[in-house]
């Protein structure tokens, strides 16, 4: 998605005026949208906390600012000046982490990026965005760029099918239907359990939602979800991130609040390291049980021990 | 603008400073009595109408009020509020509500990088007016400092001035002390700044280093006294943090009124 998002930019930069940072990473990958940025192309170097207060006061200034690095080194590192130089003034300013969840897989720990929307969704103003296929991302970083105010786009991997047909980007979309109860799978990772889906009989498979923003409060699901919800009395919930401040946590809430009935609920999210071994995101999320075959087992397996 | 009329001034501020924090119970009064000066020279005749001043050393923030009351941009009722319930003027700035204080500052370590960024984006734009960013000596622990200090000196941000207010005592220390600083000059001479030194009390030293032309980003490193102007607060570290009782507040007074 990162070439997506370079591509979207570089098409966005002629339309409007702003400044990107990038924290010295993007090479083979961001040089189109230095060439063509020219001086609002802005390497702030190895030094993550001062992008980010940079980044803010050229906001303070009326002009909106991008800051860009591997996910952890954009949310993590610089957490407090996105809570008080950037959420607390509601400046907007747009971070870009790339490599979502255990994308960079055995790059190591460090790398990843599992807790990430838990810790941003706090701030004051703050919007996330997590694109679910490359198709996705023009649409987001339009979106993004004319929502004033704190943002952070996760990106991952495009992982839709060859072939397949996604519906147009919004934040919530059935992305595959099913007479089956419901599964909403946040980002990339729902573009992996389409393959998988669809070799199981319409009637009985899992309907699959994919949710691309939060929080709920600005994104709240639609009726045909909910009405879907009721109707299976089940609701699954997977993503590459931990159970704390996660979307799985926030559905829940949200639906609980709403007086929905559900009385089977499952939340299938990122272990972090529960062998102690690394290896690829595909073996990270194996570990987690976010993977398609173990979602789809354990959902049938609910439904049939709690049916 | 004589010595005089500065200093006439700088009492005015300084009793009103004093009774803020008196009647507030508020402390950080040594930290405040120590940039007063600057703040006040900076808001009364340094700064033009489209320059921007950012307190990094977010603490001093009973200075930067009084010093927006003494330049008719703060009323009296506001400072009546100050640290109370209701109040827009916390213990530290929170931001955007004035055009003097932008940003919410209190977290050390912050306001360096805003200013560069104000600056940057004024840079950028071919916008007019300076940014003044007021730090403290104990904030350059701060690794977030050196950080803005190499990216403000590699974008050659000439339109920023840094102010150290260099008081040498920190929040359970002095600076020489806790993490060794000195020589600040020289540390800043080998990032390709302009840096200057004055006493931080002398205003005519103060408005010439200011004034001076630099094209490249300006350093001032203002060495003051920590509670300067009230005997019993001078260079005592329990001043960051002490409030005053009645008896210290009415020898302050008289210490600071006295000719």
């Amino acid at each position: 998605m990162r070439d997506a998002v370079c591509k979207a930019l570089v098409g966005l930069c002629v339309e409007r005026k702003f400044a990107f940072f990038t924290g010295d990473l993007g090479f083979m990958a961001l040089e189109p949208l230095r060439d063509a940025m020219g001086g609002m192309f802005i390497n702030a170097g190895v030094a993550e906390q001062n992008m980010v207060s940079v980044a803010a006061g050229v906001a303070s200034e009326g002009m909106q600012a991008w800051v860009y690095s591997i996910a952890p080194f954009v949310y993590a590192r610089p957490l407090e000046q996105i809570r008080n130089d950037i959420c607390s003034h509601g400046f907007d300013v747009k971070l870009v982490g790339n490599g979502g969840g255990y994308a960079y897989g055995s790059m190591g720990a460090t790398h990843h990026a599992i807790e990430d929307y838990g810790l941003m969704l706090p701030l004051q103003g703050m919007r996330v965005f997590v694109p679910v296929f490359t198709e996705d991302v023009d649409a987001v970083v339009r979106k993004v760029s004319h929502t004033y105010g704190p943002a952070y786009l996760r990106l991952g991997r495009g992982e839709k099918p060859a072939g397949f047909a996604i519906p147009p980007y919004a934040p919530w979309r059935k992305v595959l239907d099913g007479g089956g109860p419901a599964l909403l799978a946040v980002g990339p990772l729902c573009g992996g359990y389409i393959g998988p889906l669809l070799k199981l009989e319409e009637k009985s498979r899992p309907q699959l939602w994919a949710l691309a923003e939060l929080p709920l409060a600005t994104s709240p699901p639609p009726d045909e979800f909910i009405a879907r919800v009721e109707k299976g009395d089940a609701l699954f919930v997977a993503e590459e991130h931990v159970i704390q401040g996660s979307a799985g946590q926030a559905v829940a809430y949200h639906l609980m609040n709403a007086g929905v009935r559900c009385r089977r609920f499952a939340h299938f999210h990122a272990a972090g390291y529960p062998s102690g071994l690394y290896g690829s995101q595909s073996f990270h999320r194996s570990e987690s049980g976010i993977g398609p075959d173990s979602v789809i087992r354990k959902i049938a397996d609910k439904m049939r021990t709690d049916g | 603008m004589g010595d005089v009329e500065f200093k006439s001034l700088l009492k005015k501020a300084k009793l009103r400073l004093l009774r803020m924090h008196y009647e507030s119970k508020v402390g950080h009064i040594g930290g405040n009595l120590s940039s007063l000066d600057a703040i006040l020279y900076l808001h009364l005749f340094a700064m033009k109408n489209d320059d921007l001043f950012v307190l990094s050393k977010g603490h001093s923030a009973g200075a930067l009020y009084v010093a927006l009351w003494m330049a008719g941009k703060l009323d009296e009722g506001d400072l009546e509020k100050f640290h109370r319930d209701g109040t827009r003027i916390a213990g530290h700035p929170t931001g955007g509500w004035h055009p003097g204080i932008r940003f919410s500052t209190g977290s050390l370590g912050h306001g360096l990088g805003l200013s560069a960024g104000a600056a940057l984006a004024r840079k950028i734009k071919a916008a007019p007016g300076k940014v003044f960013c007021l730090l403290s000596d104990g904030e350059w622990n701060e690794g977030s400092n050196w950080e803005a200090l190499i990216f403000l000196a590699h974008q050659k941000l000439d339109n920023l001035t840094l102010l150290i207010d260099a008081n040498g005592l920190q929040g359970f220390g002095g600076t020489s002390e806790v993490a060794t600083l000195e020589p600040l000059a020289e540390k800043f001479r080998t990032f390709a700044l302009d840096v200057r030194e004055v006493d931080g009390h002398d205003h005519a030293a103060l408005a010439l280093a200011l004034a001076a032309q630099a094209t490249l980003p300006k350093v001032i490193i203002m060495r003051t006294v920590k509670g300067k102007g009230v005997s019993f607060m001078e260079n005592r570290m329990e001043w960051h943090y002490l409030p005053m009782t009645e008896e210290q507040y009415k020898k302050a007074v008289e210490e600071v009124t006295a000719p």
